[in-house]
């Protein structure tokens, strides 16, 4: 932590990295007024596993898997993210069916995760029984992943050029009974959710984000919508199938005809999200083709195609917590010479610094919850000297900038 | 597969859990175990807030290199008698991240570790099977006094 000076009338709280509210590490410096928070440092940085780098000494098949393994939450966007970017790459035909296939998946995959952190904010403002009460629907629904990918979180069905499951027409049943389930719950859910008094006294005019910060900070996903920004990768470059498919940006004026930006909206907003993906899995279901999962079935003659592939390209994709962008620049080579990610958390963590300010700080864990955070997603970068710094401030990022323009120079 | 274990537990189980870099997987289905189809709370295991009232430790993920002495700390502000549990094939082989340079584990090389659970992520049946090995662990230790 900086040794900076502090005025008397403020004090500062360290929280972090390894903490009981937070499931992930992550170190907050969070300076304090009474109970009022003045200002926030975030330090990021705890879950770096070399996952690019690791990348680009491994061939495009295997970096599915690694990509994988970036998040267990968002399992299936991450390699999805980075099948499209090769795809956009050596021009790879995707079949239509596979392309219905993975809006499935990745409805699924929105469903599971907003409604796992639907509990994980019941939990933050101490409301457990709730918690208990979505992860006992969750689990539905990983029962439901499971019986379509064979796997409950690290699915393992991306392949470059289509998917590695089919919904044949006997599993059809199980999925639209599990469907009905979701439908007949949610109604349960939402009243617990936008009724409930407890909730609404907590989230109501709190953590508030207005349109121009979310703007600003260039937020993603839930976070921009429930502050009243219509953006939505599915709606605004469309890939997979939503084309095809019916629907609208869900913003909170929907349901309550006005924007407020705080934590009540973000829960409506992913609330009705939840709903939103389950018409969709529907819809996919009615509409999907005949026909094949995958371009090309046989790996060797994939990768021996993507061997011979020259240039870059970028998968772009709405992950559950927002916008996930994958570049990759092939060259010619077995591993790709270039491989960059950007999580969705990456855009949403600054916008915690004015939820945050002048809140209590018994409401950090709720807000910092509330644009649903995720650590592993986001930790790409780590500087290692002598295996003791981890920070550097700006005026030494900034030496380091200038003498490698000098070096390069030379 | 509980050999050793009495029928009748003497105490209830107190478990922490800390992340040392994972990926989540094996995080949520920790708490997956917690939750209402597995319900571990009824065998009275319990996920605690603080590493002085464990008896036992969950810990997943690969230890990346700014989070070893946070590991380290945390095994040691647990009382005796104690457990690990090491969750996730990273925590045990490096998995997938094997070749990293901002890692340090696995976590054999930091703390000692009395049961390994392999799965990326292990389902929630193997985790609760592994708490169920701790406990034979401690109870063992217990006999022995």
């Amino acid at each position: 932590m900086s040794p900076e000076a502090t005025t008397k009338t403020t004090y500062r709280l360290p929280i972090g990295p390894i903490h009981p509210a937070l499931k992930e590490p992550v170190a907050f410096e969070f300076e304090i007024d009474g109970e009022r928070i003045v200002d926030v440092r975030v330090s990021l940085g705890q879950v770096h596993r070399s996952v690019e780098w690791a990348g680009m000494r491994r061939n495009p098949i295997q970096i599915l898997y690694l990509a994988e393994r970036i998040c267990g939450i968002c399992s299936y966007c991450h390699p999805m993210a980075f099948a499209l970017a090769v795809e956009n790459i050596a021009d790879i035909e995707v079949p239509e069916r596979a392309e219905y296939l993975r809006v499935i998946q990745a409805e699924l995959e929105r469903i599971c995760s907003h409604i796992l952190w639907a509990g994980v904010a019941a939990h933050e403002i101490g409301f457990d029984s709730v918690l208990f009460l979505t992860w006992q629907m969750r689990e539905k629904v990983l029962d439901l992943t499971e019986y379509l990918t064979g796997n409950r979180i690290t699915k393992a069905i991306t392949m470059i050029g289509g998917v590695r499951r089919d919904i044949t027409k006997d599993m059809v049943p199980k999925v639209t009974e599990a469907l009905n389930y979701f439908k007949d719950n949610f109604e349960k859910l939402r009243h617990i959710f936008l009724d409930d008094k407890t909730f609404k006294m907590r989230s109501q005019g709190v953590g508030i984000l207005t349109k121009e910060d979310a703007l600003q900070l260039c937020a993603c996903g839930p976070t921009t919508r429930a502050s009243g920004v219509k953006k939505d990768v599915r709606l605004d470059q469309p890939y997979f199938a939503y084309g095809d498919l019916d629907f609208d940006y869900v913003t909170p004026d929907i349901l309550t005809g006005e924007v407020n930006g705080d934590v009540y909206d973000r829960i409506i907003v992913r609330l009705l999200e939840v709903k939103q993906s389950i018409e969709l899995i529907e819809q996919c279901l009615d509409l999907m083709p005949a026909g094949d999962i995958v371009s090309e079935p046989k790996i060797a003659k994939l990768l021996a195609t993507l061997k011979k592939v020259k240039g870059e390209g970028i998968g772009r994709m709405e992950a559950p917590r927002g916008e996930v962008i994958h570049y990759v620049k092939l060259d010619e080579n077995e591993h790709p010479y270039c491989w960059k990610v950007r999580a969705p958390t990456y855009n949403n963590i600054l916008p915690w610094i004015p939820m945050l300010r002048g809140e209590q700080i018994a409401d950090i864990p709720i807000v910092a919850a509330s644009t649903d955070p995720c650590m592993s997603c986001t930790n790409r970068v780590a500087i290692v000297d002598s295996g003791k710094k981890y920070e550097l401030n700006r005026e030494e990022l900034h030496k380091m900038s200038v003498e490698k323009t000098r070096r390069l120079m030379k | 597969m509980t050999k050793g274990l009495s029928k009748s537990f003497k105490k209830a189980l107190w478990v922490y859990h800390c992340n040392s870099g994972s990926c989540n997987g094996c995080d949520i289905e920790i708490i997956a175990a917690l939750c209402p189809r597995y319900d571990v709370e009824r065998f009275g295991i319990k996920l605690v807030g603080s590493p002085r009232h464990a008896d036992a430790l969950l810990i997943t993920g690969p230890v990346t290199r700014q989070m070893e002495d946070k590991v380290k700390r945390v095994f040691e502000q647990m009382p005796d008698p104690k457990a690990v549990i090491c969750v996730g094939n990273c925590g045990n082989t490096g998995d997938v991240f094997y070749e990293s340079y901002n890692l340090v584990g696995p976590i054999d090389n930091i703390i000692p570790v009395d049961v390994h659970v392999i799965g990326c992520p292990p389902r929630p049946e193997a985790i609760i099977m592994a708490v169920a090995k701790a406990w034979t662990k401690l109870e063992t230790l217990e006999a022995k006094k």
